[in-house]
């Protein structure tokens, strides 16, 4: 019977793993031997060179130029998502006004929760394409909704302008992901037992110290996943960046994503792509370890 | 209490950390294709057949033939045309037809594979990039199709039936490499209405263009627009009255890489030229931050008079250029009185690169394929089609065409032999689409002067000069 069980198991558990090997694990590993060639992805030839790639890649100022602008994001995106997803989760899920029934979320929250999820429902380049269109400086709509609101002083060639147009990518960024942690917090508040709240409330506590004093504490867990998360996107940016100003005006939005891209189909340098791919592999792990290790705390027991 | 709870959240995070490392690893593998990223495949024989009058490039009757278009502005719908034509020649042989917005990443794979199809239309903004593919040895040499007799007239050569000058684009130290189908005018564009209502005349002298854009401006119209997030459309008028001030051996010296070729006095002359249209406000508001369509669609409004751009404008604009907006090209204004060049003469040169691959199946069917694209019919049919010129001489005598691209006909006419063209653009891709592009955004919104300018471009090509990993190619 046991001997049964197991083969159970594995019948289970070798296709996908299987599958994962042959198309996660080993593009993996081939990327770690490419970084070590100078191939150009047209032909089977190649030479290896060694350590050059990386070599060139310390050398590199678009390099350090993409990685300064994920840097940005690495240290704007989380805050300011977490936070505004912290803030409008507890609206939602205990920010409305005391009665009768208990504590509960701000009218309509039902209806809100729903509008915060859909650009979670967009797919990536819907999203990069309609906010292209968005911060077009005639026929856009931020530019229209300024000047119909008496505030066309504040009209600005958005993505033309390099003081504005990373932020503008920044800004579509937070938009597009503070919904999926409204409901992620959302979800975690729910857990929290109300009689918490109640007692908070009675002994005199305001909106503002409940979210810092008892939800954030309580939803540590969660905001900790969620600032790994939000670190792991801010070292991508890939799509939205190429969509919106394709690293533009003069490379000033570019992300490293985008370089590896543009180095590697632009330039028909795999080799030196791929060694940018593996740099980045061991970046983004160090950070999801320090971003984990620096948010670890004591749990709070219920 | 609630059976769900806070406890429940380390499972949340061990399976956060496998998508984390999931994550990463597509970072990574973005980089290197799935499966066997570098193997090549068995080398296959390229298909024969016998050599006659008849059949001089000896294409064997039964080998199947694939062709593989870019289907961008021009569509896919010529192809066919020419397609059926080969089967009319060849009828046993199959012709298999693709079409795709993404070359580089369809076709890259099938590259490295060494099983590459036998035509590719390498274009569109997914072009596999020109300097990789030829250092690499992956592209056929055309000579052998140049040098059989056309389709048209044995006595002639296909080399013969082209116009002056197509073959620069695609040829590489001395090699022609890849076959450039349309004949492109690169200028300034206007629409002939506007400036007839309005008594306007297009200026001949860089004064009289910033006299008319004083003029223009007071009308309560832009004078000019740019593809601002595409800022390298403005450095071809910048390079072009360069060109003409100076001579054309200003924009071999870019081409060539040598020191200092940005840094001529010419380019510079030209860049303080067009610079003072930023200087005096005779841009429209707003242009940087808009693509070429945004731009161009302004300008189509009527909101700007003149923009930079090359003949495939009139195609591109179709939806919404306006009846009778007679939409027009004309050659860069001359800076100086004492210009080597005469104001008709602008920039010709040769787009939409075809290619056969060195391995493909069956390249002498790839070779007849572009002689049947070369022969009078083919190409008359493309422009019939797609209103664009071909580089066969005389290809389009007595189509109608329109306005756009009759002006483009008599412009060229007038250009004659004066008629110029660079292709550092092709040579290397990265020092226009990246480097000389940035420049020119900076300029034109003031952030840079025109001697930073030149200095920047002057930068990014000494950056491409030194770079080892980049093959060099020179033209005469």
């Amino acid at each position: 019977m046991r001997h049964g069980k197991r083969l159970f198991i594995a019948t289970f558990l070798v296709p996908p793993l299987a599958l994962y090997a042959l198309f996660v694990i080993s593009p993996y590993v081939q990327a770690f031997q490419i970084s070590t060639t100078d191939w150009g992805g047209l032909s089977p030839e190649y030479h290896v060179v060694g350590l050059a790639n990386f070599t060139r890649l310390l050398h590199d100022h678009y390099v350090w130029n993409a990685l300064r602008n994920n840097a940005i994001l690495l240290a704007v995106l989380p805050v300011v998502t977490i936070v505004l997803g912290l803030f409008f989760a507890s609206m939602l899920s205990v920010g409305g006004r005391r009665d009768r029934a208990g504590v509960r979320g701000v009218r309509g929250a039902p209806l809100y929760r729903l509008v915060y999820f859909f650009p979670q429902v967009l797919s990536v380049s819907i999203i990069g394409v309609l906010w292209k269109e968005m911060y077009a400086p005639d026929s856009g709509l931020v530019n229209g909704a300024l000047r119909a609101v008496g505030l066309g002083g504040l009209a600005r060639p958005w993505l033309g302008d390099p003081a504005l147009a990373y932020w503008c990518v920044v800004a579509v960024m937070v938009w597009s992901n503070v919904g999926f942690y409204v409901v992620l917090f959302g979800a975690g508040m729910q857990a929290v037992p109300r009689d918490i709240y109640e007692a908070a409330l009675l002994d005199g506590a305001g909106r503002a110290t409940t979210l810092l004093r008892i939800t954030v504490p309580l939803l540590w867990d969660t905001v900790q996943v969620a600032w790994v998360y939000l670190a792991i996107v801010a070292l991508d940016g890939f799509a939205l960046v190429q969509i919106i100003t394709d690293g533009g005006p003069g490379l000033r939005t570019d992300v490293i994503g985008l370089r590896l891209y543009s180095t590697a189909f632009g330039d028909a340098k795999f080799g030196y792509a791929s060694a940018i791919g593996v740099a980045m592999l061991f970046l983004t792990l160090s950070i999801a370890v320090l971003a984990l290790r620096a948010t670890r705390r004591e749990r709070v027991e219920l | 209490m609630r059976p769900a709870s806070i406890h429940d959240a380390p499972v949340t995070r061990r399976r956060l950390l496998t998508r984390a490392a999931t994550a990463g690893a597509v970072v990574v593998a973005a980089a290197g294709l799935p499966g066997c990223a570098m193997a090549g495949g068995a080398r296959r024989e390229t298909a024969r057949g016998k050599k006659n009058s008849e059949n001089p490039l000896g294409v064997s009757e039964t080998a199947p033939l694939e062709v593989v278009i870019f289907n961008g502005g021009f569509g896919e719908e010529y192809a066919r045309a020419h397609e059926a034509m080969y089967r009319q020649r060849h009828p046993k042989a199959e012709v298999r037809h693709t079409a795709t917005q993404e070359i580089a990443k369809t076709l890259q794979p099938r590259f490295v594979d060494g099983s590459p199809p036998d035509v590719v239309d390498n274009s569109g903004a997914g072009q596999i990039d020109f300097n990789g593919l030829v250092s690499q040895g992956a592209l056929t040499e055309l000579a052998p199709l140049l040098d059989a007799p056309s389709l048209d007239d044995p006595g002639r050569t296909v080399r013969e039936t082209l116009l002056p000058g197509s073959l620069l684009p695609g040829t590489y130290n001395g090699r022609t490499m890849a076959l450039n189908y349309t004949y492109t005018a690169y200028g300034i564009w206007y629409s002939a209405k506007l400036l007839a209502d309005h008594g306007w005349h297009y200026p001949r002298t860089w004064d009289e263009m910033i006299a008319l854009c004083k003029v223009v401006k007071a009308a309560g119209i832009a004078p000019w627009t740019y593809q601002g997030k595409y800022p390298r459309y403005m450095s071809w008028p910048i390079l072009a009255a360069a060109a003409k001030l100076a001579g054309p051996q200003v924009l071999v010296a870019i081409d060539n890489l040598e020191p200092n070729a940005w840094k001529h006095d010419a380019v510079k002359a030209a860049a303080d030229a067009y610079y003072q249209l930023a200087v005096d406000g005779y841009i429209l508001p707003g242009s940087e931050g808009m693509d070429h369509i945004q731009s161009q669609t302004e300008w189509c409004r009527g909101n700007a008079v003149f923009i930079s751009c090359g003949s495939w404008l009139e195609n591109e604009q179709k939806a919404v250029t306006p009846a009778g907006f007679q939409m027009t090209v004309a050659p860069t204004p001359n800076l100086t009185a004492g210009d080597k060049l005469p104001f008709a003469a602008l920039r010709g040169t040769t787009g939409e690169p075809f290619v056969v691959p060195a391995k493909a199946h069956n390249v002498a069917g790839g070779f007849e394929y572009l002689r049947i694209m070369l022969s009078k019919q083919g190409a008359a049919d493309f422009t019939r089609k797609v209103a664009s010129l071909t580089c066969v001489r005389g290809a389009a005598d007595g189509l109608p065409l329109p306005p756009g691209l009759a002006s483009v006909t008599k412009a060229l006419t007038a250009s004659g032999d004066a008629t110029f063209n660079w292709v550092y653009n092709s040579y290397y891709r990265k020092l226009e689409r990246t480097l000389v592009d940035a420049a020119c955004g900076d300029l034109f919104t003031r952030r840079i002067t025109p001697a930073e300018f030149v200095a920047q471009c002057q930068r990014g090509a000494d950056e491409i000069a030194r770079d080892s990993s980049v093959a060099k190619y020179r033209r005469g």
